[in-house]
């Protein structure tokens, strides 16, 4: 894998992937009944997706974080195979499976490929907290924080309160993991939300919940 | 949906009618990754055909209907659902990628939960198979976490205004699957046929039975 480009200071990098609550997209084109797979090629995609994973062996995460590198215009206009397909390619290219020029070539035309990864590998684990730091029923904030790279914390939850309803056992943090070797293993939660509360509007009776791992959050 | 040029989806649905400017169309852009990991010994002979089988045939919301019908019928497995997914789904014999860490969330006539992933496209495929295009698209993730009574309205399932709304992102570990309510009308109706009127909608939780 190339190295990933040092940044002097962090970017705020909050990918296109991260929806939940944005507007404009209008109606859900939602369909009972449907196909497993609208087109052939998209069966064939997703187990390519297999065969990649298979051979180049990433980093737990590094495939969403492929996908999440997507240019947004590119992201926003194509179907989630046609995601798995870049990602995919993306990842054979940057473990060195395939070039992008035989790709290119072998296609007839452009291959967009997704964007670099922004950050860092993270080489030393973080002592982590794997003990749960929260109870159910506690009173939790999410951090304000953006990462440049992979994370699990959607945007729509950063700086609102909650309270923890499940713990969910230990997993490792994906904004270690899909950035390199390290591991960093901690507690994941489920955390309730009121609607009202997350867009600051009159819905009641409307919970939101979020299953955040323990560096998300800290004490309300 | 496909063909289908559904204004919705302003031109996703045909797939290869939404190639990024310049780029080669996606059947070719799929049929070079394969050819090229093929030649390179990457690509296992039939593997491509059986996962698209085994998705097709073997993995769907047909498995979810019968945890759901057993959970109906058998008041101790329902409780041993609610108490621990994956254990109980492991016992009717599903299991695996996507469904290792199963939680259960039970519709009541005063409760409705709906499943969401606003990430990416996370879902219960043991149970439920591969999520549906607009479970993936983005008016789906944008919209269930901001306006869930609005946009479950729009899908069908109209809410009374005193049932309380559950959403659950499943942005972590756990995969959710929402136990709908056993239909009025059934009982005495053997399991195997209460599994028939379990649809993948319910189990989502876009749709009431």
């Amino acid at each position: 894998m190339p190295a990933p480009a040092r940044l002097g200071r962090v970017f705020r990098v909050d990918g296109i992937h991260d929806l939940g609550g944005m507007q404009g997209f209008g109606a859900v084109a939602h369909a009972p009944a449907e196909p497993v797979f609208h087109e052939p090629w998209e069966g064939r995609a997703r187990a390519l997706m297999e065969v990649v994973l298979d051979a180049a062996q990433p980093n737990g995460g590094e495939f969403r974080h492929a996908i999440e590198r997507m240019a947004p215009g590119h992201y926003l206009t194509s179907s989630y195979y046609e995601h798995w397909l870049t990602a995919a390619a993306t990842l054979a290219v940057e473990h060195g499976l395939l070039a992008r020029e035989d790709l290119e070539a072998r296609a007839g035309g452009r291959f967009p490929l997704s964007g670099p990864v922004l950050a860092w590998p993270v080489t030393d684990p973080v002592a982590g907290a794997s003990e749960p730091r929260f109870g159910v029923g506690d009173r939790v904030r999410v951090r304000e924080w953006h990462s440049p790279g992979h994370t699990r914390c959607p945007r729509y939850v950063r700086g609102k309160e909650g309270v923890v309803v499940r713990l969910d056992g230990t997993y490792s943090l994906p904004d270690v993991e899909a950035h390199g070797t390290a591991r960093r293993y901690e507690a994941t939660y489920s955390v309730r939300f009121d609607a009202a509360s997350l867009w600051r509007d009159e819905q009641r009776g409307v919970w939101v919940h979020v299953d955040l791992w323990d560096s998300y959050l800290e004490a309300a | 949906m496909s063909g289908g040029g559904s204004a919705e989806r302003g031109g996703r649905g045909k797939q290869s009618g939404g190639d990024p400017v310049g780029a080669a169309p996606v059947e070719q852009r799929v049929a070079a990754l394969e050819a090229l990991l093929t030649e390179r010994g990457l690509v296992p002979e039939g593997f491509i055909e059986e996962v698209t089988r085994r998705y097709e045939t073997e993995i769907g919301p047909m498995n979810g209907a019968k945890v759901v019908a057993r959970a109906w019928t058998d008041p101790a497995y329902r409780q041993r659902l609610l108490t621990d997914g994956t254990a109980a789904i492991a016992e009717i014999g599903f299991g695996g990628a996507e469904g290792h860490h199963m939680v259960v969330v039970e519709n009541t006539s005063a409760v409705h939960n709906v499943i969401v992933c606003t990430l990416c496209s996370c879902y219960p495929w043991p149970t439920l198979g591969l999520p549906p295009a607009w479970y993936k698209d983005p008016p789906y993730r944008a919209r269930m976490v901001r306006e869930p009574r609005t946009l479950l309205a729009e899908m069908g399932c109209e809410l009374p205004e005193g049932v309380e709304i559950r959403v659950w992102d499943s942005s972590a570990e756990v995969r959710y699957l929402v136990l709908p309510q056993r239909p009025p009308g059934t009982e005495g109706m053997p399991e195997a046929e209460l599994a028939g009127l379990v649809t993948r909608d319910s189990m989502i939780g876009v749709a009431r039975l």
